[in-house]
């Protein structure tokens, strides 16, 4: 019953969006105004025919109806409430599965926000959505069908892999991850809308620019939480090893970065237009490889679930979106004639235009060394992997210059800079980035990348604040504003460089956390009786005693210590292993301790009940939570810059007809 | 020839330079940085090209091979293609506590370098962790044995 349910609904969606996919793209073509209300139909029923599906898998998970394929995969009677239910995408199927349902609520929530626009641009990006869409339920339907029935019905499942149902990050991580991914599908939409019809206009590159923001959001936020998930559970003692799929998600990320700087010169001057919208093509190309690369079992990882049969399908999907993508920017854009130019050799754009050709060069050494395994072994037959030493020699000095540009950047005027003002735009912030690497030298640091980058850091934090505030302090002058109603006027007035400053800002905090927890790391094990102790920097450890204990889903073993920290004060610690029911494998939990400037991570590493003994992997890491301290930062910037125009132009008017201060509120507004 | 289309030229010529340089310095990177997944019978079938690059080697543990100087954090082991008598194998030393599940004929992946004495240094031990606990299945190479981390399973085989 839920199979056929199930199965019906994904059939459903197919239908929805290969009917929708055909109207739009051929009522686009010929301007047919009227295809524009048959689409929107197409679109609302994709999007129910899909969250149904959704729905009626996550019914199946949480009744435990083990007839259904997926579930007798991944579901089990032990598991907790939250992660059955999260083991929608605790598996290839079900995720693809729930991929499709948040490609639907793209697609909708798109088509809602521009149901009365000019018709032809809305009708071709909704086409091309809808087409993607297509293959997606195509891929449920078919070759990664969750809904396949089971027989005999097993009594009970293995329940979802332990490493997924060991932390709550992992409730958070991949659904923020997916809404980046997918989400990547609309500006793909827009950009081939454009291309389609030849021309990009000033309003439709706004569209592109806010629908590559929010998934941007979501991505960035996606890969910070999912370091922080690798730091918190995977117990290696990182938060980031160059894993191809890491990698997966951070290309993507790193074109559609330049895309946003891009776009702020074809704005302001009308130029580098098929550049910016070759950058959209290729963030949704990378994510679709991306997506390849997790699905299809080629990569040996956390992520990658099981050898399938979808690899095939998604490698001709993928090559079928690239030659598309070629073919419509070889015979397309040529149409779009820039039409203004560039301007000095020390102008803004200039810097932009650098820091695009960084990015460019970042996410060539990235692919490379993540594809180029996988090229060599079709060919040779040899298995091999290039290692992190390639990743951070190549990525540390383009991360660094990419640092510097953050600070040049907002320091110049566009058009053209004379020397005066350069040199008044650099003179402080430069001073601040000495001043910063002389402290630190002074106090004992060492590593000139290390040292280059807390300078650089100091230099644009300086850059940053200064570009924030210069309006603040001019409101603050001349309207005679205390200094909280000016910020947020500026910061209203002006959302998206407000919104990208604070971006910058959280920036910032990565590069000196990445610098500072890479760099000073300090590392030791050791094997310990109730009673030993070791020293770690200024930390002593000392074991207590070993612990065990049940949960309903799971065993442990928990090693106790007690730590004494640099000031005396004494923390207890429980570095565990834990023991799922039908799993071979312990997984550890390291036990953090986290301070603002650094963190005592350790892990339980063996243990012997008998002794009773425990051997330990001990870190400190300086810095480290500083990386996911960035996460606000992400967060609100993008709020600022994504929020839409509308709101501010009501709150004008209300400003200026007296009203009842309650009507201003945000929710009275809206 | 107009200015504009000079400096469009230039702009491309430098970049063509520029995106050449970064290939080359790639390319060179990686070939230095390259790791080689082998199992013992392969890794000693390279002869001499396997001293020196880093390798990922997969196998299981030697039966009878271990020892362990807890008081020294002194580990040695033979890692072998699979754990019948007269499978290809190789010497392991490692300066590391073993993990929980490290024991006999436990599938490994151990990252280190080989040389010329015929020892593999290991910088990096890991127990095959698998993603899906499944049991090999027969006629399974030790490219998927690797996927399979518990002994009795690897018995019945």
């Amino acid at each position: 019953m839920t199979s056929t349910l199930g199965t019906t609904l994904v059939l459903g969606a197919l239908l929805a969006a290969a009917f929708g996919a055909v109207v739009g793209i051929e009522g686009g073509l010929r301007q047919r105004a009227g295809a524009l209300k048959i689409v929107l139909g197409a679109v609302t029923a994709f999007l129910l025919c899909m969250l149904g599906a959704n729905l009626t898998m996550v019914h199946a998970l949480v009744t435990h109806d083990f007839s259904v394929h997926y579930v007798a995969q991944v579901g089990s009677r032990a598991t907790p409430l939250v992660y059955t239910v999260v083991s929608l995408w605790s598996a290839l199927e079900g995720s693809i599965l729930f991929w499709g349902a948040i490609l639907a609520v793209y697609v909708f929530a798109f088509a809602r926000a521009h149901r009365h626009d000019p018709p032809t641009n809305p009708l071709l990006a909704l086409g091309t959505m809808l087409a993607v869409g297509v293959f997606f339920a195509f891929l449920i339907a078919g070759p990664a069908n969750p809904f396949g029935r089971v027989s005999p019905v097993p009594p009970d499942g293995p329940g979802p892999n332990p490493l997924l149902q060991n932390h709550v990050l992992m409730v958070i991580h991949p659904p923020m991850l997916y809404l980046g991914y997918v989400g990547m599908v609309v500006p793909f939409g827009i950009a081939v809308a454009a291309l389609l019809r030849g021309q990009l206009g000033d309003a439709w590159m706004a569209v592109l620019r806010r629908w590559t923001l929010i998934p941007w959001t979501f991505l960035s936020v996606g890969i910070v939480l999912g370091s922080w998930w690798a730091y918190a559970v995977l117990g290696w003692g990182g938060y980031w090893a160059w894993d191809p799929v890491e990698n997966a998600s951070f290309l993507p990320w790193l074109t559609a970065t330049a895309f946003l700087h891009s776009a702020m010169v074809q704005e302001r001057r009308h130029t580098l237009k098929l550049w910016t919208l070759s950058l959209s093509l290729g963030s949704f190309l990378l994510t679709i490889l991306g997506t390849f690369m997790t699905r299809s079992g080629v990569f040996n990882s956390v992520h990658s679930f099981t050898q399938s049969e979808i690899g095939p399908t998604f490698l001709v999907f993928l090559g079928a979106v690239l030659i598309v993508s070629i073919v419509l920017i070889a015979v397309r854009g040529p149409l779009l004639v820039p039409e203004g130019t560039l301007g000095g050799v020390a102008s803004r754009e200039t810097a932009i235009l650098v820091n695009n050709l960084l990015f460019a060069a970042l996410t060539f050494t990235v692919l490379l060394g993540t594809v180029f395994p996988l090229v060599r072994e079709a060919f040779s037959g040899v298995r091999i992997s290039v290692g992190a030493p390639y990743f951070n020699r190549m990525a540390i000095p383009l991360g660094i210059a990419i640092l510097f540009l953050m600070g040049v950047g907002p320091s110049l005027p566009w058009g053209r800079a004379s020397a005066e003002t350069v040199r008044r735009q650099f003179l402080l912030p430069a001073g601040v980035g000495v001043a910063v690497v002389v402290v630190c030298v002074a106090a004992g640091l060492r590593g000139a990348e290390t040292l280059l980058t807390f300078g650089l850091a100091g230099f644009v934090a300086t850059v940053t604040l200064r570009e924030m505030s210069l309006p603040v302090r001019v409101r603050m002058r001349e309207q005679a504003e205390p200094f909280p109603r000016a910020l947020w006027r500026t910061a209203t007035r002006a959302r998206r460089r407000f919104g990208g400053y604070v971006v910058h800002l959280g920036v910032v905090l990565v590069f000196v956390s990445i610098a500072a927890s890479q760099s000073y790391v300090v590392h030791t094990t050791a094997t310990l009786r109730p009673g030993e102790r070791f020293q770690l920097g200024a930390y002593t450890v000392q074991m207590t005693g070993i612990r065990n204990g049940v949960d309903p889903h799971r065993r442990w073993t928990a090693a106790e210590v007690r730590v004494t920290d640099g000031n005396g004060r004494e923390h207890l610690l429980a570095p565990r292993m834990n023991f799922y029911e039908r799993s071979t494998d312990p997984i550890g939990s390291p036990a953090i301790r986290s301070a603002a400037f650094e963190d005592l991570y350790l892990t339980l590493l063996a243990f012997d009940q008998a002794g009773p003994s425990a051997s330990f992997n001990a870190w400190i890491f300086p810095m480290v939570s500083w990386i996911w301290w960035s996460l606000p930062f992400f967060v609100i910037g993008a709020l600022f810059a994504a929020w839409p125009e509308r709101r501010r132009v009501r709150t004008d008017a209300a400003e200026r007809v007296p009203v009842p201060s309650k009507a201003r509120s945000p929710g009275a507004a809206a | 020839m107009t200015s504009s289309t000079r400096n469009r030229l230039f702009a491309v010529g430098a970049l063509a330079v520029a995106g050449a340089a970064l290939a080359f310095v790639a390319f060179g990177n990686m070939g230095k940085n390259l790791v080689f997944y082998w199992t013992p019978g392969e890794m000693l079938a390279q002869g001499s090209k396997a001293y020196g690059p880093t390798i990922r080697l997969g196998g299981v543990v030697q039966p009878g091979s271990l020892h362990w100087d807890a008081a020294k954090t002194h580990l040695t082991f033979r890692v072998a293609d699979s754990d019948k008598p007269g499978a290809a194998s190789v010497l392991v030393q490692s300066r590391e506590t073993p993990p929980q599940m490290f024991r006999e004929r436990i599938g490994v992946v151990v990252e280190g370098t080989f040389d010329g004495s015929q020892t593999f240094s290991s910088s990096r031990l890991m127990v095959n962790h698998s993603n899906e606990y499944r049991p090999p299945k027969p006629g399974d190479g030790p490219d998927k044995w690797k996927d399979t981390v518990s002994a009795p399973t690897a018995e019945a085989r």
